[in-house]
């Protein structure tokens, strides 16, 4: 492994919404790839690499669509590689661009793609089927269900309310109404989250992320390079995986090796990303978080196992706006997955929206002096998470 | 400019084998509704719905151990939501330590009445203690049993 560092020279992403019916599925990819290429400032011949940037196939209703997303990532005669964790595909795309590099293969990587959830009427019918057919998919298993159960076990161990998930909500609505990209992004108070109707108790409509349609692309390049060309980046100086058990009932019983309530692989995926990055307090030395959570009571659980607390101190923190915008540490300035989630590219959106804090670049809800920031992906049954430290 | 779409249907048809493990579980609970699960002979572990391995040791697990009715109550929900192709609501479902076991297992929660859902989360609060019931024709399947307050 080369000591340089890899840094991020590009980043392209959609204005998410609902439908994109103006572009087709390719069209959406190339929306986002031409953006980026824009912003790298560099000509197509310079990509060496593309790593694609798609989860279910059924989500976009097109099997194997990278097979289509190929002409609109310039893919003709390139090295190509699809990834698919599930929601973390996004920033596991990211990580694999980062391998490129950082094993020497390759100076200049691309990574990209879209969804276009907003066309799937059956999304949880989709997600239904990620559960085994043996003995779990009889039952009406998706991931809100799944992660009303995480929540309920949030309650019982940590006292977090329906009112604490709220909170989550409306801030999370507030930093997306600055943020011309996310998908909803309309002012909400409290009582309107707890007036909203029940989906999966203790999850509300509005404790759920939208369905969106969109594309992110990034450009990643070695350090030589970068100096070389005299380019502008921001580097990446950490990043890991972990995954957990597929059982969901293993996460739960007598000495469960995870705990459902928690996000204990991503706190492990964290921790490893930290080592790396000489990050030894992150709630000290962590400026912007950027964490994946789908539904308000996840941010908890994500926040713990960023270490950016004691596990369940999330909640009073939150209260106290330490998580605003205008706070300690601000986490998901764009809104999050909570207000935009084109599953496809959903965590690769959170690495971008990282690296944006860092270089100084996210608009009005930019963190003031962000130097350090940190993203992750959540894929699966909660089983499969990404994760990333971002620097300037 | 007008802009059009085009609507399609994927309806396709799978048999999944269920192997040896999960075929000995479900012909134990048609025939004697019975419920089992397997033993990690290192671990001590009782893994239920049973597998044939551990992920704790990637060792075939060795024993066949009886577990439930009774249980207790380690997740649930209640759905308010129609979903595509899932059931009518309101229903709720979770899982359920059956007694003897170390992990929880799926299955719809019956008996309670949902139309206040706090309520309805007092009534199947993590630790409640629950029993297994059993439909009176069972085809080998996960909805063959529920669980209902004890």
């Amino acid at each position: 492994m080369s000591t340089e560092r890899v840094g991020i020279i590009g980043i392209g992403q959609s204005e998410f919404r609902s439908r994109r019916d103006d572009a087709s599925y390719p069209d959406l990819v190339r929306e986002a790839v031409a953006l980026a290429m824009a912003d790298a400032k560099l000509d197509f011949d310079a990509i060496q690499a593309v790593v694609y940037s798609l989860s279910p196939d059924a989500m976009v209703g097109i099997g194997n669509a990278e097979r289509l997303g190929v002409d609109a990532v310039g893919g003709r005669n390139k090295r190509f590689l699809r990834i698919n964790t599930g929601g973390a595909t996004g920033i596991s795309s990211v990580t694999a661009a980062y391998y490129h590099i950082a094993s020497g293969a390759c100076d200049v990587v691309l990574t990209a793609g879209a969804d276009k959830v907003g066309e799937c009427g059956d999304s949880q019918t989709v997600l239904n089927k990620i559960w085994d057919p043996t003995y779990e998919r009889q039952l009406p298993l998706g991931t809100i269900n799944m992660l009303a159960m995480s929540a309920v076990r949030y309650m019982k161990f940590y006292g977090m309310t329906e009112e604490d998930m709220a909170r989550v909500t409306v801030k999370n609505r507030k930093h997306a109404a600055l943020n011309p990209r996310a998908h909803l992004r309309k002012l909400v108070s409290i009582d309107d989250v707890l007036a909203s109707r029940y989906i999966s108790w203790p999850i509300k409509l509005l404790d759920c992320c939208p369905q969106s349609s969109g594309g992110a692309a990034m450009v990643l390049a070695s350090e030589k390079f970068i100096r070389d060309n005299h380019l502008d980046a921001v580097w990446i100086t950490g990043l890991a995986t972990c995954a957990e058990t597929y059982w969901m009932g293993d996460r739960m019983g007598n000495n469960p090796t995870a705990e459902h309530a928690d996000a204990h692989a991503l706190s492990r995926a964290f921790q490893r990303a930290y080592r790396m990055a000489g990050i030894t307090d992150p709630a000290r030395q962590v400026d912007v978080a950027e964490l994946y959570a789908p539904f308000s009571n996840t941010e908890f659980h994500a926040i713990d196992a960023a270490g950016l607390c004691a596990k369940g101190e999330s909640i009073a923190r939150l209260r106290e706006g330490e998580y605003d915008l205008e706070g300690r540490i601000p986490v998901n300035p764009s809104g999050g997955t909570l207000c935009t989630n084109a599953i496809a590219v959903t965590a690769m959106a959170r690495a971008a929206e990282a690296a944006l804090q860092v270089w100084g670049r996210a608009g009005a809800h930019q963190v003031k002096g962000a130097k350090r920031a940190i993203a992750n992906g959540n894929g699966g049954d909660h089983q499969i998470f990404g994760t990333m430290v971002i620097e300037s | 400019m007008e802009l059009m779409s085009r609507q399609e249907t994927w309806n396709i048809t799978y048999t999944h084998a269920l192997g040896e493990t999960a075929s000995y579980f479900y012909t134990q609970l048609r025939d004697h509704a019975k419920l089992f699960g397997r033993r990690c002979a290192k671990t001590g572990k009782v893994l239920v719905p049973p597998r044939a391995f551990s992920d704790e040791t990637l060792q075939p697990t060795t024993e066949w151990v009886e577990v439930g009715p009774g249980g207790r109550i380690e997740a649930f929900t209640m759905v308010y939501e129609q979903f595509n192709n899932l059931p009518p609501p309101p229903y709720a479902f979770g899982y359920v330590l059956l007694d003897g076991a170390d992990t929880a297992i799926g299955g719809y929660f019956k008996g309670v009445d949902l139309s206040d859902p706090h309520k309805a989360a007092e009534q199947l609060a993590i630790g409640t203690r629950v029993i297994t019931r059993f439909a009176e024709e069972r085809k080998g399947d996960v909805l063959d049993f529920w669980f209902e307050r004890a």
